[in-house]
């Protein structure tokens, strides 16, 4: 069974998750910090184990910092890949304020994870573990990372509280193209895909850490941005590959052809027949979005958006980078004149296909 | 009457907890999970519910949903049941000197500005029409550590059409943190980070501990790709600010923050050193220089320049605090008064809110000034709002000042006896700490103090005529800075209870005792006469206990700090007392015996 990307917003979806967790965790509602332990003593022991880092970027999208993880008494950081620390010189501040340059040991370019060094010994450090197990949907857990850049110096990390809200595989983009890393992640209901938040630590309420905090991505389905954490289980791999210097090669990361059909837009074209079939509108179903735009019969479209298109293969092509939430404007040729047709955005959900495929 | 039912929400929560835990029972498989150790766990998960549905109903009653029409709108927090609320300077600022306030009893209430502290991005505010408000306790927001739990309560996007307001729950997720001003303005010093929700229109709104207690007010948050909606990180000005502040918002003032007068900057080995300073600030006259090395502020160790700007932005302009530094390995502690961060003219200007001039682009189509909002024409208000509002400059609303002017005046009243006589002289004798003994004489029109170095005397006559100043007769015992008069208005102000002084004396604010170690503050009355400025420090039970008193325009103070005071039969008499001029120790009385006299 494969499962989708959950995202319970919803007030049903939260019941559900209400229901989960109580059969799963026996008693939790959610939320109660009141209750269940000591969050305060939890949280600033494990911050005592997350790094502040400052690189390269500032360009807009593109942060000069992030957060790292302790993973060994000898100074070895767990962080994303990404440019702030395509860097020269890698700030890295611990919870005392303590200050080092670190540097680059190794990537795992199919995780996108980094590890870095800093030079000292004694250091507080998470066990990341491959038997780590894997946190059941309705574990209450704690983030903590540097987002924003708020914290500087010797100051603390910041702390948000959730809960895992969905186990899934990652289904996500960064722009148009497809993130290197489609492996099992916890889906968070708090907002952790913060400036600042990639490389931070999730942690349970008993202090273990149980993921880390992703690159800042979007969903693959329906663009809405991912709160997510890759589980401590996977990041083991990926921190053996690093130190064993194993190449664990990411798969072929090119422009993903996305599911969205324009027939779910409600028209027709001609039979696609030849190699350069012109993409003809043969029908228009009534009251959908298609219709309501003003889209009609023996339209032939030209360009979507503002490249141009002269085939069905080509329109195709060109839809194939359009994922949910994104606009579409298609220039028709209509008695000879070029008209703009708004088709609005591409709607968030998309029938399934394939037969038996949940 | 809009109340909501108590019954009903406990009713509704707990139904959907049955419905929940049937579900649950239903569905799970294997082994039904209830113990008897689950079921003490499941009570106590209904009792904490219970106890968190008490607290955010209570704290819910304090939540003011404040609606500015056109200008927008935002919180606020009852803090004291005659209706003195807090909430943000740009919340207030669009509102203007009167804003409509709804509470969650169903009703709309006019509410007139206060106090205004641009700075800090603090307001209060005064809800009219009722002396019994529902309010809420402040706590102490030093206490509060990364993790707990907190409520925001507030009026979200303008939600609460209905006058009900919004609650969120989350965690306290940073402490002490600095979030930058803009130019000078809305400054969040050692503020509160949580992740509960703070949207647009949680301006101004409490902050709440699990205890219900106001551990800050909301006003900020971190936006960025999805627009101005929360995102999980969002600030509180810290309710220890905002007690900091409460003395001086309450009356009316329009404040201002402090800066030292010198900059800080971490050097190569980690140490926050001075890295300029003005020649013309306190700072520097009580001896602070370049590289000294900055180890504690206001009692507070300061280990980064951000732990520097998180105690020096909770400050305000006026305080007299301790700075300890560090030179060449030897530590040494001063007292500075704390300078302003802005002139009054700016504050009025940051007030109004202007910005800077209109560009010239269009010589022609000059707008018109636009009146200001937080400084009308009195004649232009609703009868209800003119007879709580008096403008004067370098105060929000005037009126307040004597609101606060007359409090204190009835502490000073109550300790007043029947037996003090203006006529009668206080008599004083007993030993000096350096060695030798004096003898101190205060009248109502003159002083005498008699000293190992001499005998001296001040008067009102000649104090009055401007001949002293000049043959230095006015600041005696030389050296002192005006000791025998700060005593005699001291003895002045307990006699006549700040009833009939000579001269215009207003209330200040509050601030911190000098011998206090806690963080209790003091009443400070200001006195200035034609010859001297005067700041008296009046505790709870209406001890001046504390006297700082400058001659003329001058800027060095004589500071008198009178310990262990008390009624001695009809008199005032301390166990001692500690003269300072300037900063430098004048001298340490013992005081032995006392006596008064016709």
């Amino acid at each position: 069974m494969t499962t989708r990307t959950q995202h319970a917003t919803s007030a049903c979806s939260r019941i559900l998750r209400l229901v989960i967790s109580l059969t799963v965790s026996g008693l939790a509602l959610y939320p109660i910090p009141v209750l269940g332990g000591d969050i305060t003593a939890v949280s600033v022991d494990a911050a005592s184990r997350v790094v502040k880092l400052y690189g390269a970027g500032g360009i807009r999208g593109l942060e000069s910092y992030q957060t790292g993880i302790l993973v060994s008494s000898s100074g070895h950081i767990l962080t994303v890949l990404s440019t702030a620390i395509d860097s020269e010189a890698i700030d890295c501040v611990l919870d005392d304020g303590r200050r080092y340059t670190a540097s680059l040991v190794g990537a795992d370019l199919h995780r996108e994870l980094a590890v870095l060094k800093i030079e000292d010994i004694n250091l507080p450090y998470f066990k990341i573990s491959a038997d780590s197990p894997r946190q059941a949907i309705g574990t209450r857990v704690l983030a903590l990372s540097n987002l924003f850049g708020v914290a500087v110096g010797d100051e603390r990390v910041s702390i948000q509280h959730g809960v895992v809200a969905a186990h899934v595989p990652l289904r996500a983009r960064r722009g148009s193209h497809e993130a290197a890393y489609r492996g099992d992640v916890y889906i968070l209901d708090c907002t952790t895909n913060n400036p600042g938040s990639p490389g931070g630590c999730l942690i349970n309420w008993q202090g273990d850490c149980i993921g880390m905090l992703g690159k800042e991505l979007r969903s693959a389905e329906n663009a809405t941005w991912l709160s997510y954490a890759i589980p401590t289980n996977e990041l083991a791999l990926g921190l053996e590959a690093i130190l064993s210097e194993r190449n664990d090669q990411p798969p072929v990361n090119e422009r993903r052809a996305s599911n969205f059909d324009i027939r779910s837009l409600g028209l027709e074209l001609v039979p696609d027949l030849l190699n350069l079939t012109p993409p003809f509108v043969e029908a228009i179903v009534p009251d959908t979005q298609a219709a309501e735009a003003g889209l009609r019969t023996d339209d032939l479209i030209v360009a979507v958006g503002n490249r141009t298109v002269t085939s069905q293969r080509g329109l195709r092509h060109e839809l194939s980078y359009l994922i949910p939430g994104d606009p579409i404007q298609l220039n028709i040729i209509r008695n000879g004149r070029i008209v703009l047709i708004d088709l609005g955005v591409v709607p968030s959900v998309t029938e399934p296909r394939g037969k038996g495929e949940k | 009457m809009q109340r909501i039912p108590k019954l009903n929400i406990t009713k509704k929560q707990v139904t959907r907890i049955v419905i929940v835990l049937v579900i649950s029972l239903l569905t799970s498989e294997g082994p039904v999970a209830f113990s008897a150790g689950n079921n003490d766990k499941l009570s106590d998960v209904l009792s904490a519910q219970q106890e968190r549905i008490r607290v955010i109903e209570a704290a819910a009653k304090t939540s003011v949903s404040v609606f500015a029409g056109s200008s927008g709108g935002g919180s606020g927090v009852l803090i004291s049941p005659d209706g003195y609320a807090l909430t943000n300077f740009h919340v207030v600022q669009p509102a203007g000197i009167t804003m409509r306030c709804g509470l969650n009893d169903g009703e709309l209430y006019e509410a007139v500005l206060v106090g205004l502290d641009p700075t800090g991005d603090l307001a209060v505010i005064k809800l009219l029409g009722k002396d019994a408000f529902p309010y809420a306790p402040i706590g102490d927001s030093d206490t509060v550590s990364v993790g707990d739990t907190c409520y925001t309560i507030g009026n979200p996007f303008l939600l609460a059409t209905n006058l009900q307001p919004s609650v969120s729950a989350g965690i306290v997720s940073g402490v002490h943190r600095y979030q930058f001003p803009a130019g000078t303005l809305l400054e969040y010093a050692d503020c509160l980070q949580v992740d509960a929700a703070i949207n647009p229109g949680n301006s101004g709104g409490g902050l709440f501990n699990a205890s219900g207690e106001l551990i800050g007010i909301n006003g900020r948050a971190s936006f960025e790709k999805r627009g101005r909606i929360n995102v999980g990180a969002g600030y509180a000005i810290s309710a220890n600010q905002v007690q900091n502040f409460l003395g001086i918002l309450k009356s009316g003032h329009l404040a201002d923050h402090a800066t030292l007068g010198a900059t800080v900057a971490t050097s190569a080995d980690g140490r926050v050193v001075v890295s300029d300073i003005l020649e013309s600030s306190d700072t520097w006259r009580k001896g602070l220089r370049i590289d000294d090395e900055i180890i504690e502020l206001a009692g507070r160790s300061v280990r980064s320049v951000n732990a520097f700007k998180n105690i020096l932005g909770t400050l305000p302009a006026g305080w007299r605090i301790p700075v300890v530094f560090r030179r060449a390995g030897r530590p040494s502690e001063i007292f500075i008064e704390l300078a302003g961060v802005h002139t009054p003219a700016m504050l009025n200007e940051l007030m109004a809110g202007r910005r800077a001039p209109p560009s010239q682009s269009k010589p022609d189509n000059k707008p018109e000034p636009k009146p200001n909002p937080l400084a009308p024409d009195p004649a232009d208000l609703p009868e209800s709002i003119r007879k709580f509002y008096e403008p004067r400059f370098g105060y929000a609303n005037f009126y307040f000042n004597r609101i606060e002017l007359e409090r204190v005046r009835d502490v000073l009243q109550r300790r007043k006896s029947a037996s003090e006589q203006q006529e009668t002289s206080w008599q004083y004798q007993g030993q000096l700490e350096a060695g030798g003994s004096f003898e101190i004489e205060l009248g109502d029109q003159s002083a005498t103090i008699s000293l190992p170095t001499g005998i001296s005397r001040w008067e009102q006559a000649a104090a009055d005529a401007g001949l002293s100043a000049e043959a230095g007769f006015d600041s005696s015992p030389p050296g002192s800075g005006g000791m025998l008069a700060a005593l005699t208005m001291w003895r002045r102000l307990l006699i006549q209870g700040a009833h009939n002084i000579e001269g215009r004396i207003t209330y200040w604010g509050q601030q911190p005792l000098y011998s206090a170690s806690t963080n209790q503050l003091a009443d400070v009355l200001e006195l200035t006469t034609s010859s001297c400025r005067a700041r008296f420090f009046i505790d709870e039970f209406g001890n001046i206990s504390q006297v700082t008193f400058f001659l003329g325009a001058s800027s060095t103070s004589c500071d008198l700090h009178f310990d262990g005071l008390g009624k001695r039969g009809p008199y005032w008499q301390p166990t001692h007392l500690t003269v300072d001029y300037d900063g430098d120790r004048f001298a340490t009385f013992h005081f032995e015996k006392g006596e008064q006299t016709k």
